[in-house]
């Protein structure tokens, strides 16, 4: 077990190695910094994002190549967790010069070691572009997509190795444990979770001293403190990103939080669909354990906690807080009214607090630098900095970190990098499932909590899709209602029965069968399910539906009226034809149409019977003459 | 007790803190329409019937677990609610098979009331697709047709937490939820136990008994056939309901009419059998006691809960009494005794019998349950059958006078009579085994320590210089609970009586069906056994031994209690099951 | 009601069943286990078929129902298992009224398994899907990541017997 005093000596042994890797004036004070052993540090990205596009095999043939340049004892190749382009990925990043190199090829590997890391010279070929400028290379914080970001909750990811608890104590890791333990009574740390303002990240926004504070009040002979890693909007991946990229810092703030409410044991349930994140949080938690920060009488306070690892099975619904708490309890994973509150009774009916991974992930460090410092960020009611997946129809997909208050507008234009192919910008979705779109004329609203909901979203987890003029907002509020349709438990009437209705409805509307009747009853059921569903998953289940109801009514219309889809997705309302200028009457369509749809003679002008098409859309890929179109 | 103040649509109403505002409710005259609500049994919220606005509350709360508090405002009729209610039951019907002419339920279905309440007058106006099941009809004793359900679950709750079976539950997420059984099985295939007590507290007509009314019908109108009913002893507390007299009122004198004009050659009732079974169970108590025999004996009229002991305690089966249950003593009394005395081929006789009990169906079938070689009982009908074979008769049953069973197999004693309510086997049984023991006659024969609805009942009594230590369980998690401690040899006794519902035979899977807004705030057993309890103190002869008919039997036919002949006829067999 | 027992008989190993009860034994007795195990399990054995279930509910007293109605509402446990080539029929439109309706069926017929089922030798699993994009080779179907087009019903045999 390591005492305080030893945690002390691993982080100052540690923390000129960490800070290597972080903002230097120069490359001068850079290189002149402490570095530990290896005067070369690379870090590769190890995220699920780079894993997938095949940074594992950069990984071996940057060790291979190193090997072969006899560079062992002067360069270390570190596996980071995500940088936030995912974008670019594979993505590396060598200290000290900073240079960022992104969509690394494996056949690029050994110029990179030959020619940078055994001789310094930076192959500026191979550097994400924006990071050249003449003969400079910029640090990676001056591009666009950094620029405008400030990195709390992902303060770590991309800068230490998430397997080594020495570079995460290197960062001031569990010193904030250490001092609670030591200096502060559980109502002081409460009372700095309530002065931080900090709200819970996962969705609704609750305060998280609250939270905190109504658990500790409540008397029992076992609390538990759990950690909600089941991130199931499809396109968030922030809590992932956090428990790949710095496993350490959700079990260090939720052992602060054990302490704040008098629980002893904690559960992380993270969805089974993560399995590296699922690796790094137990080697976290072996290495937390080895070191004490984990057990009994942590830092010799009296004080224990352990953590255990659930895991998910693939229920969306398990996000919800009172679901989840089911599901560890080993039952299908079906929401409980509340009251009973958590705090009261939750987890095997102990009084139980829930918060969410980046909630956490700010905790330690609203301990080191005092509630003044997290409350001076954001807005009024929403404090800090904000994580969001940033996906859909931009140019810098990926993972961002921003100040509350921040508008849609800096993300999706300045940070995002705009839209692709110079599409006209519609809207951008946030809160997933739950939350709404919000089009470009609310862009200049500043991001928080109660702005979103004001404008008929919600911050949700934090996924954010740009969706340009291509997207059908009708089809995209289907697309969400069939997510729901999916994902509902089935308990309450409501949301079991009602969603389906509101999906059958939009169904028969993009089929262009709607009747502007049809429009008022998915109103009269939206309304419905969201003050008579059980849970959370029911009442926000119409939010797609409204929001794209209350500022794209006329795409409705369209669809209904004209029978038409404006931005031409509805297969249904669409009509393939041939343009009989271009059509060179080569037949291919003819032939390649499954329906016997397309006739014409050889060389003459085809055409489509409309009654046969399928709109498979087939013809329009085959044509070499770009003669098919659709309306 | 500490009080909180609220109001109620502007009432002021208190309530003791802790009670939920559906209570408070009640408690104020104030009905909050429920579906999915059985207290302390199913309190899952899930329905949204009755929903209620809280002045403050950011939704609609669920009024069935949310705790009153002080200051509180609630609204239980607001024009939302009123909207919100009929919408939810309008989603219902959406995905409900709407066959309500057909519907066994149909007049005393819960979501037919709360539509008339809510004044649903389109029931298709959130039409959509909707599912479609086949009907489970492989058990013996009921159907469940899943096309009905409104996943309530209030039938998963009482099979799981009440008896400790769990055959069914909640299978499949969101649209495509039902509850049925492991892999899809069967009921049949299941170690479903028959108790009946999914269907007692189903709110719809998703789940309902065998119908073998029309067989009796038949059975009457054949000229060939000798047609006997008998009657057991919760039917008489309970068959009223049926027929709108308040719970709790005793129809045993109408009841007898009814079966008459229905046109049943002889009306007997099953106490005659009841005091039999205690003269033989006594005997064999004794026997085991005196001679070092398996102890504890267990009791064997609830074929539920022999069922439930052969696949859970198979290891008990040997505890188990031998004695047919009185159904089955009187059945094959019918085919044997009666046959030989009145001269009739037994395959010529229809034995039937009215039960509170659904696995009275299944252990019709059962093997050893045969005494002239033709099963004892032919069909076994349930309370609810039984009302509605006397609608389907024609039979004005409010205006029938009070009639007495035939004799010699309609003469009972209080004794007999007790055996419906839980402890009342026991009673009956102490009643003789004191007094055959110490061949005194008993000073008090109410042995009160094992009367009351509560689910486990001990007592001790000093007999002749023995301390007999009895036991009494009711519903099968508390029968559950008890054999642990006996298995583990916490608890020693030399006599349990287990039946397999709550509160025993009056609260049976036959009863008549009880809404779930009355039945949670109405001691349905504790007053249906008050029917029984009163019964027995109004007899003369409260001893089964004393029963003048019983004696005549022995005398004239079977011997002494434990004879050979008694064996052959009145005795039967366990085998072992497996869990499914 | 059909039953949902697969079809394909059980090929449990005794190791593989001393594993499971070694699991078992392991993690019964902290709270809420049955998930634990059930993931565990479905590591062993690939899926969680009956004797499976059997097996977790005698060992832990939990009722086999309820452990079915776990497995039937995550997403991952599968109760059938996959067979080592996935045959997937689309039954997108234009594949449909090209006749992959036939394709499906008559797959169904050679294989004797209905839709998301396994043969009992565990070689062949057959699925619907839908639209995979593939219009203009309609009617198609896969077979792990191989695509078969404009497929015909008497193409089947020759198909199949290329996987052995």
């Amino acid at each position: 077990m390591k005492s305080l005093e030893e945690l002390r000596v691993i982080r100052e042994r540690m923390q000129g190695t960490v800070a290597y890797r972080s903002e230097h004036e120069s490359l001068e004070e850079a290189v002149a910094s402490e570095h530990g052993k290896y005067r070369t540090h690379v870090l590769v990205c190890g995220g699920t994002g780079c894993t997938s596009s095949g940074s594992q095999k950069i990984r071996e043939r940057l060790d291979e190549e190193i090997r072969k340049n006899g560079l062992e004892e002067e360069v270390c190749v570190i596996k980071t967790g995500c940088f936030g382009l995912c974008a670019l990925g594979p993505i590396m990043i060598v200290y000290p010069e900073g240079a960022f190199y992104s969509m690394v090829k494996e056949e690029d590997i050994p110029e990179i070691v030959e020619e940078h890391l055994a001789k310094g010279n930076v192959v500026k070929r191979l550097l994400y572009d924006e990071t050249v400028k003449g003969e400079d290379v910029l640090p990676l914080q001056e591009t666009n997509f950094y620029k405008k970001q400030h990195r709390v909750a992902l303060r770590n990811c991309g800068v230490i190795s998430p397997e080594n608890i020495d570079e995460y104590i290197g960062t001031r890791g569990y010193e904030a444990l250490g001092k609670v333990l030591t200096e502060m009574t559980p109502a002081e740390v409460i009372q700095v979770m309530l002065d931080s303002g900090l709200r819970g990240r996962g969705g609704a926004g609750f305060p998280t001293g609250m939270k905190w504070k109504f658990a500790a009040a409540n008397e029992a002979d076992q609390k538990y403190v759990c950690c909600n890693a089941d991130e199931g909007d499809p396109g968030a991946f922030m809590d992932r990103s956090v428990l790949e990229g710095d496993p350490h810092v959700v079990l260090e703030a939720m052992a602060i939080a054990g302490y704040a409410i008098g629980a002893s044991q904690g559960y992380i349930y993270v969805r089974a669909e993560y399995p590296i994140a699922v690796e790094r949080l137990n080697i976290a938690i072996k290495q937390a354990r080895e070191y004490g920060l984990l057990g009994e009488d942590i830092f010799g306070s009296g004080f224990d906690f352990d953590i255990e690892l659930r895991l998910g099975a693939g229920a969306f619904v398990c996000g919800e807080e009172t679901a989840l708490m089911t599901s560890i309890e080993g039952n299908r994973g079906e929401p409980r009214p509340r009251p009973p509150f958590p705090a009261l009774k939750g987890l095997f009916q102990k009084p139980t607090i829930l918060n969410n991974v980046e909630t956490l992930a700010n905790i330690p460090q609203i301990i080191l630098n005092g509630p003044e410092w997290f409350a001076s960020m954001g807005t009024e009611k929403s404090k800090g900095t904000k994580v969001f997946a940033l996906g859909g129809k931009v140019n810098n997909t990926g993972l961002v970190e921003i100040p509350m208050g921040t508008t849609l507008r800096e993300i999706v234009e300045e940070i995002g990098g705009g839209i692709p192919k110079g599409k006209k910008f519609k809207a951008a979705q946030t809160g997933g499932p739950s939350g709404g779109c919000i089009p470009t004329e609310n862009f200049d609203v500043p991001i928080d909590y109660d702005n979103l909901i004001a404008i008929g979203s919600m911050m949700g987890s934090g996924g954010l899709i740009v969706m340009d003029e291509d997207t059908c907002m009708v089809d995209i509020a289907k697309f969400f209602l069939e997510f729901t349709v999916d994902e509902s438990c089935g308990k309450c009437a409501p949301c079991r029965i009602g969603t389906r209705r509101m999906l059958e409805i939009l169904e028969k509307i993009t089929k262009g069968q709607g009747t502007m009747e049809d429009l008022d009853r998915l109103e009269e059921l939206a309304a419905h399910l969201k003050s008579n569903s059980l849970c959370a998953l029911g009442q926000t289940a119409p939010n797609p539906v409204l929001s794209t109801l209350r500022y794209f009514k006329d795409e409705y219309i369209a669809h209904i009226v004209d029978k038409k889809c404006p931005a031409g997705v509805c297969k249904d309302l669409l009509q393939y034809k041939i343009n009989a200028d271009k059509c060179k009457g080569c037949t291919l369509c003819a032939r390649i149409c499954p329906n016997g749809a397309i006739s014409g003679k050889v060389k003459e002008p085809h055409a489509i019977n409309p009654e046969k098409c399928l709109k498979c859309g087939a013809c329009m890929e085959k044509c070499r003459f770009g003669a098919i179109y659709k309306e | 007790m500490e009080t909180v103040n609220l109001t109620i649509n502007g009432l002021k109403v208190s309530a003791p803190a802790g009670s939920t505002i559906l209570e408070a409710a009640h408690a104020a005259g104030i009905r909050i329409p429920t579906l999915c609500y059985l207290k302390e049994i199913n309190e899952i919220g899930a329905c949204r019937m009755c929903v209620v606005e809280v002045k403050g509350a950011r939704n609609l709360v669920a009024a069935c677990v949310h705790p009153v508090s002080e200051g509180m405002e609630v609204y239980t009729n607001t024009p939302k609610l009123i909207s919100s209610r009929k919408k939810t039951l309008q989603l219902l019907l959406s995905n409900h098979d709407k066959k309500c002419l057909s519907c066994v339920r149909s007049g005393n279905c819960e979501l037919q009331q709360l539509c008339r309440e809510y004044g649903v007058d389109d029931e298709n106006y959130f039409a959509g697709e909707s599912n479609h099941y086949e009907l489970d009809d492989s058990a013996a004793h009921m159907i469940r047709d899943n096309n009905k359900c409104i996943l309530c679950r209030r039938c998963v709750a009482v099979c799981e937490k009440v008896q400790g079976v769990g055959v069914i539950g909640t299978n499949n997420r969101g649209f495509a939820t039902f509850i049925g059984s492991a892999f899809d099985m069967g009921l049949g295939e299941t170690s479903c136990v028959s108790c009946g007590q999914c269907i007692a507290v189903c709110p719809t007509g998703a789940l309902y008994e065998k119908d073998y009314t029309d067989k009796i019908i038949e059975a009457i109108a054949d000229p060939e056939k000798y047609v006997v009913v008998q009657t057991a002893p919760s039917v008489r507390a309970a068959l009223g309901e049926e027929f709108g007299y308040p719970m709790g009122t005793d129809v045993e004198g109408k009841m007898v009419a009814a079966l008459r004009r229905i046109g049943f050659d002889r009306v007997f009732d099953t106490d005659w059998a009841a005091d039999l079974t205690i003269m033989e169970e006594a005997h064999e108590l004794l026997e085991r006691v005196q001679n070092g025999g398996k102890l504890p004996l267990i009791t064997s009229c609830s074929p539920g809960w022999i069922k439930y002991c052969e696949h859970y305690f198979p290891d008990m089966t040997e505890n188990l009494s031998s004695c047919k249950s009185p159904q089955q003593m009187f059945g094959a009394m019918v085919k044997t005794y009666f046959a030989e005395k009145q001269g009739i081929d037994p395959k010529n006789i229809v034995s039937v019998s009215v039960m509170p009990c659904t696995a009275k169906k299944f252990e019709i079938g059962r093997d050893h349950q045969n005494a002239a070689g033709v099963p004892d009982v032919d069909i076994a009908i349930t309370t609810r059958e039984l009302a509605r074979l006397i609608r389907r008769c024609g039979i004005e049953f409010t205006a029938l006078p009070d009639e007495g069973f035939d004799d010699p197999m309609g003469e009972s004693t209080g004794a007999a009579v007790i055996f419906g309510a839980t402890g009342g086997v026991m009673e009956a049984a102490l009643r003789t085994a004191v007094e055959t023991l110490t061949g005194e006659e008993l000073a008090n024969l109410e042995f009160t320590d094992v009367r009351g609805t509560k689910g486990i009942k001990e007592a001790e009594y000093q007999v002749a210089g023995m301390d007999i230590r009895v036991a009494v369980a009711s519903g099968l998690g508390n029968a559950r609970e008890l054999l642990e401690q006996v298995k583990s040899g916490e608890k020693q006794y030399h006599f349990i009586e287990i039946m397999g519902c709550p509160g025993g035979c009056v609260n049976g899977g036959g009863q008549p069906q009880v809404s779930g807004d009355v039945r949670n705030f109405t001691d349905v057993r504790g007053i249906r056994a008050s029917v029984l309890y009163r019964n027995d103190q109004a007899k003369v002869i409260r001893k089964s031994h004393e029963n003048p008919a019983i004696k005549k039997l022995y005398e004239e036919y079977l011997g002494e209690p434990g004879s050979k002949k008694a064996h052959e006829t009145l005795h039967t067999t366990y085998v072992k099951r497996t869990v499914n | 009601m059909l039953s949902k027992k697969s079809a394909v008989p059980f090929r449990g190993t005794k190791e593989q069943e001393e594993e499971l009860l070694k699991v078992i034994e392991e993690l019964k007795d902290e709270k809420g286990a049955l998930m634990p195990i059930m993931q565990r399990a479905q590591d062993i054995y690939g899926y969680l078929p009956i004797e499976v279930q059997k097996i977790i509910s005698d060992q832990t007293g939990i009722p086999l129902e309820k452990i079915y109605g776990v497995a039937t509402f995550y997403a991952q446990f599968n109760l059938s298992p996959k067979g080592r080539y996935q045959i997937s029929v689309c039954l997108g439109t234009a594949c449909y009224v090209k006749g992959s309706g036939d394709i499906y069926n008559k797959l169904m017929e050679k294989l004797g398994i209905v839709g998301g089922e396994c043969t009992p030798d565990g070689r062949f699993s057959l699925d619907a899907c839908r639209c995979i994009g593939a219009c203009g080779l309609a009617p198609v179907m896969t077979i792990n990541e191989e695509v078969y087009g404009r497929l015909k019903v008497e193409d089947i045999d020759d198909i199949l017997a290329k996987y052995e």
